[in-house]
C-alpha cells in the first residue's frame, strides 16, 4: 500500500482555535440559559423591601428602574453583555459592587480549598489504588473495598458535620470561616498556620468524600491492565515488581483516569458548595446560595459562567493530557 | 494482468467477475487536516470460476482483504465493476443487494472476534436462518444441529459458548453459520492462518467435502502459497493492490512470471532442508 | 543427546505441571518431561496447541500462575531454578534466559516507545548511563536485523509492522546476552515471507553470541535446516526426541510421522519449487488433542494413531532409546 498525501495543513493551533470557538459558543449558550432560568423565578432583589412598611412602593419601583430591572429580558441581556465586555460582569445589589471583583475573591478562596483537596485526594488514591489492584482478592484488597464502600455511603453533609462535631468537642481547631479574627495582625508564619488550621476540616471532608470513587477507578483501571499480556511479558524479562506496577501498568491504565481528572478539574469551582456552606468557608458556594435566595441575579449568572469556564477548561485539559499520555491517540492507528 | 487464462476453463460463465476495481482509503491524523490516501486496490481484474476452489495469495497489505470485502458486498469500490449472476452490482443500493447477501458468505480469520461470546454455538448458527426465514424454534435448532454435524462439530456442544471451543472448532462454527443459508460462494479470508497444521488440514478437507457436496464455489485467501497450492484449481497473486499473476495453479506455480510469485514460492520451507548438512549439526 | 550432563546448559528432569481446575481433578499439562540443552544448541519443540509446549516454556522461566502445581527439577548451568524465590527469578529472566512471546504486538506496552522498552530490560539487570544504554539498544536492534534503527527506536508498537515488532522482541531478548533464548511460536502470526527472515535473525544471534535456542512450533518444516535436535510433544509428554535429519528421514513415533506428512510436498524443478503435490484430500490426523482423557491409563495418542495395537489403550509406553541419540515412547515405533 502506498500512502500519498492529499491535502491540508497540520497544526495543533487550528485545533485550539476550534476549541476556543466552541468554548465561546458554549459560554454564550450558558449565559442565555441562566438569564432565562433566573428570570423564571418570580420576584426580584428589591421585593424584600416591599415587605418593609417604611419603604414606599415608589421607592422600590424607582430602585428597580435605576438598576434596569424593569427592562425586558433582551435589553437586560445586552446590557449585561456590555458589562462583561467592560470587565465588570454585571452588578451585585447585595454587595454594591461589580460582580467580577466579588467573584474573584470568592473564587480564589474556593480554589484554594478545592485544588488542595483534589491534589491530596489524587496523591492518596493513586498509590492505594495501584497497590490494591496488585493484591487482588487478598486481605488488603478486601479491606480497602469495604472501607471505600463505607465511606461512599456516608453523605458529604454527614462527613462535614461529623468532623465539625469532633473539632468542637476537642477544641482542637478553630471552627468555621477561613481566618481567625485579628488575622491581619499576625506574622506571616502565623498567618499560614491560621489558614492551615481553618483548612483542615473542609479539606478533609472533601478528600474523604472523593477518595472512594477515585480509589475504585484507579483499582478498576489497573486491574484491567494487569491482565494484559505485556505485563506478563515484561515480568518475563525480569522487570521488578514496583517498576511493573508504576512504570508499565499505571501509564497504560491512565486513559480513564485522565478523563476522571478532567472531570475533577471541571468541578473545582462547583463541587464544594455544601462543604463551604457548612464550614463557613467564604467561597463561591455561600455566595451563590445567598444570591439565589435574594435574587441577586447577576451574581448568580456570574457564578454559573465561572463554573462553565472551569468545565471547559477541565475538558480541554483532559483532552490535551490524553494526547500527551497515549501515543495511540496522537498518531493514527496502524 | 488479465484473466484470459481462466477463460479456457470457463465454458460456463464466471460466477463472479471484477473489472478494473479500484479502492482507496483515507487516513487522518487527529489535530490536523492532513490525510493519507492508501491505494488498496488498483485496477483489479478478477474472476471466480463456478464450482472451483480459487486461491488469492499475497503478503499482508497486498489488498486481499479489501478485494474480499468488495466481492462480499461489504464495501463499495471507488471504481470498476463487479458482475454477479449476470448483474453489475457495484453500485447497487443496500436494499437491492439484500436478497443477494445469502449467496455470498464471508468467513474471517479471527473467529473469536467475529462470533459473539454471549451466544451459544447453536444460536450463532440459527441467527442468519432466523433473519432470513420464519421458522419455528425447534426447526431452527434441528437445522443448527445438522449443520454442526456437517462441519464436524458434535451436536452435543450446541449450548457451548465460542469461548469454550478451540480455534479450529470456532472456525468450523463460523463455516457452519456461513453455509446455513446455502450460499453459492464462500469466501475465507485468512481463516486458516494461526491454526495448527493438523487443524488446517482438517478444515481444508472440510472445505473440499462441502465444495463437492453442495456444489460450493470457494475463494480461499491466504499468505501461504504452499497451503493452498495443494488444493486450489486457480491461483491469483496480489501485490500492492494489483493482481500480478493469475491462472490455473499448475500454470502459476509451474511457470511463475512475476517476481512476487517467485518470492512467495522461494519462502516456502521444505523438509528436505533438514537433510542438507552443510556443516555438522544438521543446519543447512 | 549430549553425553556429559555436566556441560548441559539447561537440564529438566521429571517436570510435571498441573493446573488447578477448581472443582475437578487438576489436569496435568506436563508429564514427566526430561530435556537437556547444550550451550549454543538449537533445539526445536514440535507440538500442536494443547501439547503443553507453552507450559514448558513458562515453567523454565518460572512464570506459571501460583495455582499451578509443579514437580520435578530445572537446572540452569548447574543451579536449581525450581527452588528459587520470586525475587531471585528476576535476575534470571531476561538476563540468563530470555523469552520471545508468541504475539510481540501484545507483548509490548502500547504507551512506551520500542527503544525504551528494550532499555528497560537493560535497566532491570545492570546499572548504566542512559547514553550507553541507548547505544546498546541500538546495537541490539541492528543485531535483530533492523536497518532503520532510529525510527524503530522512537516508534510506538502500534506504528510498527508485524515483522518490525518481531525484531523488536528479538532485540529485547538478546540485549542482555542470555545463555538461552526461548522462542514460543515466534512466526505464527507472520507472513511466510517474513518467517525466514525472523529465523535467520535468530540464527545470527546463535552464531554471534552463542545463545542456545529453544524454538517452539507446530510446523515441522520450520525446524528443517534450522534446529539441531527436535523434541516432539503430545499431551504433555515428549514422545520422540532426536537429531533433526535422522528424525525427519525416518520418524519413529506415529505422531511424528503424521506431522511430517502434513507438510505440503513440493514438486521441484531444477532446484526451485514449481508446484505442490495435488491432493484430493489432505493427510489430516483424525480427531483432535482436546478429546483425550488426561487421567487415562493408555497412550494419549492412541485414539488418533494409525499404528495402534490392543495394549496401547491400557498401558502407557515407557521411553526407549532404540538408537544412540534417539528416544521414543511407543510400543510400535518404527512401524
Amino acid at each position: 500500500m502506498m500512502p500519498s498525501m492529499t491535502s491540508g495543513v497540520k497544526s495543533p493551533i487550528r485545533y485550539l482555535e476550534r476549541r476556543a470557538i466552541h468554548a465561546v459558543l458554549l459560554l454564550i449558550g450558558a449565559s442565555l440559559l441562566s438569564f432565562l432560568f433566573s428570570s423564571l423565578a418570580p420576584g426580584s432583589f428589591f421585593d424584600e423591601m416591599k415587605l418593609n412598611p417604611q419603604i414606599s412602593p415608589e421607592t422600590v419601583a424607582a430602585l428597580r428602574a435605576q438598576y434596569g430591572l424593569d427592562q425586558p429580558l433582551p435589553v437586560r441581556y445586552v446590557r449585561w453583555v456590555k458589562s462583561v465586555l467592560r470587565g465588570e460582569w454585571g452588578y451585585s445589589f447585595a454587595y454594591n459592587q461589580p460582580v467580577r471583583s466579588l467573584l474573584m475573591v470568592r473564587a480564589r478562596n474556593t480554589l484554594l480549598l478545592t485544588t488542595l483537596a483534589m491534589a491530596l485526594a489524587w496523591l492518596i488514591a493513586v498509590p492505594i489504588g495501584v497497590w490494591i489492584a496488585s493484591r487482588r482478592g487478598r486481605w488488603d484488597d478486601q479491606l480497602a473495598s469495604a472501607s471505600t464502600s463505607l465511606l461512599l455511603s456516608v453523605p458529604e453533609l454527614v462527613l462535614a458535620l461529623g468532623l465539625l462535631y469532633l473539632v468542637i468537642r476537642t477544641h482542637a481547631l478553630p471552627v468555621g470561616g477561613m481566618v481567625s479574627t485579628g488575622f491581619d495582625r499576625l506574622g506571616s508564619w502565623e498567618k499560614i498556620r491560621d489558614l492551615a488550621a481553618h483548612l483542615i476540616v473542609p479539606v478533609t471532608t472533601l478528600v474523604l468524600a472523593s477518595l472512594p470513587i477515585l480509589i475504585r477507578h484507579v483499582r478498576a483501571s489497573m486491574m484491567e491492565v494487569l491482565q494484559a499480556p505485556f505485563i506478563q511479558a515484561a515480568r518475563g524479562h525480569g522487570i521488578g515488581r514496583s517498576r511493573l506496577l508504576f512504570g508499565y501498568a499505571l501509564p497504560a491504565a491512565a486513559n480513564p483516569l485522565i478523563s476522571l481528572f478532567g472531570l475533577s478539574v471541571a468541578g473545582l469551582l462547583s463541587g464544594s458548595l455544601l462543604v463551604e456552606v457548612i464550614t463557613g468557608w467564604p467561597g463561591l458556594g455561600p455566595l451563590l446560595l445567598e444570591a439565589c435566595f435574594s435574587r441577586d441575579i447577576y451574581v448568580v449568572i456570574g457564578v454559573v459562567m465561572a463554573s462553565t469556564m472551569f468545565m471547559i477548561l477541565g475538558s480541554l485539559l483532559a483532552d490535551v493530557m490524553l494526547v500527551v499520555a497515549d501515543p495511540r491517540v496522537r498518531t493514527d492507528h496502524a | 494482468m488479465g484473466t484470459e487464462a481462466a477463460a479456457t476453463r470457463a465454458l460456463e460463465p464466471a460466477l463472479m467477475r471484477a473489472r478494473g476495481l479500484g479502492k482507496r482509503y483515507l487516513q487522518r491524523t487527529p489535530f490536523s487536516q492532513q490525510s493519507f490516501a492508501i491505494a488498496a486496490l488498483v485496477n483489479v481484474d478478477f474472476e471466480i470460476a463456478p464450482g472451483c476452489l480459487t486461491a488469492l495469495v499475497g503478503e499482508s497489505g497486498s489488498g486481499k482483504s479489501t478485494l474480499a470485502s468488495c466481492l462480499a458486498m461489504m464495501e463499495k469500490p471507488d471504481s470498476g465493476e463487479i458482475w454477479f449472476e449476470g448483474n453489475e452490482i457495484s453500485h447497487w443500493s443496500k436494499r437491492k443487494l439484500a436478497p443477494l447477501r445469502p449467496k455470498i458468505q464471508l468467513v474471517f480469520q479471527d473467529s473469536a472476534g467475529a462470533l459473539d461470546p454471549r451466544f451459544s454455538a447453536a444460536q450463532i448458527i440459527e441467527e442468519p436462518l432466523e433473519i432470513q426465514r420464519r421458522e419455528s424454534r425447534q426447526t431452527l435448532r434441528a437445522r443448527a444441529r445438522e449443520l454442526m454435524e456437517e462441519v464436524g462439530l458434535s451436536p452435543d456442544w450446541a449450548n457451548r459458548s465460542p469461548l469454550q471451543l478451540s480455534g479450529g472448532q470456532r472456525q468450523r462454527l463460523a463455516i457452519a453459520r456461513a453455509i446455513a443459508l446455502k450460499p453459492s460462494l464462500l469466501i475465507l479470508d485468512e481463516s486458516l492462518s494461526g491454526l495448527d497444521l493438523s487443524t488446517q488440514a482438517q478444515i481444508l478437507n472440510l472445505l473440499l467435502d462441502l465444495k463437492a457436496a453442495r456444489s460450493l464455489t470457494v475463494l480461499l485467501i491466504s499468505h501461504d502459497l504452499s497451503l493452498v497450492g495443494q488444493v486450489a484449481d486457480f491461483v491469483a497473486v496480489m501485490h500492492q493492490g494489483r493482481i500480478v499473476e493469475s491462472g490455473s495453479t499448475r500454470q502459476v506455480l509451474g511457470s511463475a512470471q512475476h517476481p512476487q510469485t517467485g518470492k512467495l514460492l522461494a519462502s516456502v520451507r521444505v523438509l528436505e532442508a533438514a537433510f542438507q548438512t552443510a556443516r555438522a549439526g544438521g543446519r543447512g | 543427546m549430549p553425553s556429559t550432563c555436566a556441560s548441559a546448559l539447561l537440564r529438566v528432569r521429571g517436570l510435571t505441571v498441573s493446573y488447578d481446575a477448581r472443582d475437578q481433578q487438576p489436569a496435568p499439562a506436563l508429564r514427566q518431561v526430561d530435556l537437556e540443552i547444550a550451550p549454543g544448541e538449537i533445539v526445536g519443540i514440535l507440538g500442536e496447541s494443547g501439547s503443553g509446549k507453552s507450559t514448558l516454556a513458562l515453567s523454565i522461566l518460572g512464570l506459571l500462575p501460583e495455582s499451578a502445581q509443579v514437580e520435578g527439577s530445572i537446572f540452569l548451568q548447574g543451579e536449581n531454578l525450581s527452588s528459587l524465590a520470586e525475587a531471585r527469578w528476576a535476575a534470571v529472566r531476561g538476563a540468563r534466559i530470555a523469552m520471545i512471546f508468541q504475539e510481540p504486538g501484545l507483548a509490548l506496552s502500547p504507551v512506551m516507545r520500542a527503544g525504551d522498552q528494550i532499555g528497560e530490560v537493560i535497566r532491570a539487570h545492570r546499572s548504566q548511563g542512559s547514553q550507553q544504554r541507548k547505544q546498546e539498544v541500538q546495537s541490539a536492534l541492528k543485531d535483530a536485523g533492523i536497518a532503520d534503527v532510529e525510527r524503530i527506536y522512537r516508534a510506538y508498537p502500534h506504528q510498527l509492522s508485524g515483522g518490525e515488532l518481531h525484531r523488536v522482541a528479538i532485540a529485547q531478548a538478546l540485549v542482555c546476552r542470555p545463555a538461552l533464548v526461548i522462542a514460543d511460536e515466534p512466526t505464527r502470526s507472520l507472513d511466510v515471507t517474513m518467517q525466514s527472515e525472523i529465523q535467520n535473525a535468530l540464527l545470527d544471534i546463535n552464531r554471534k553470541y552463542g545463545s542456545a535456542l529453544l524454538f517452539i512450533t507446530h510446523n515441522p518444516a520450520l525446524l528443517a535446516g534450522f534446529a539441531d535436535r527436535v523434541l516432539v510433544m503430545y499431551a504433555g509428554r515428549i514422545v520422540e526426541a532426536g537429531p533433526v535429519a535422522q528424525m525427519y528421514r525416518r520418524p519413529l513415533h506415529p505422531y511424528t510421522r503424521a506431522l511430517l506428512q502434513l507438510v505440503p510436498e513440493p514438486v521441484m524443478h531444477s532446484g526451485h519449487i514449481s508446484g505442490f503435490a495435488r491432493r484430493e484430500r489432505l493427510a489430516a490426523i483424525p480427531g483432535s488433542l482436546t478429546r483425550f482423557d488426561p487421567l487415562g491409563l493408555g497412550c494419549a495418542f492412541e485414539p488418533r494413531c494409525s499404528a495402534r495395537t490392543a495394549n496401547c489403550r491400557i498401558e502407557s509406553p515407557e521411553e526407549v532409546a532404540p538408537e544412540p541419540d534417539r528416544r521414543v515412547s511407543c510400543f510400535n515405533y518404527g512401524n
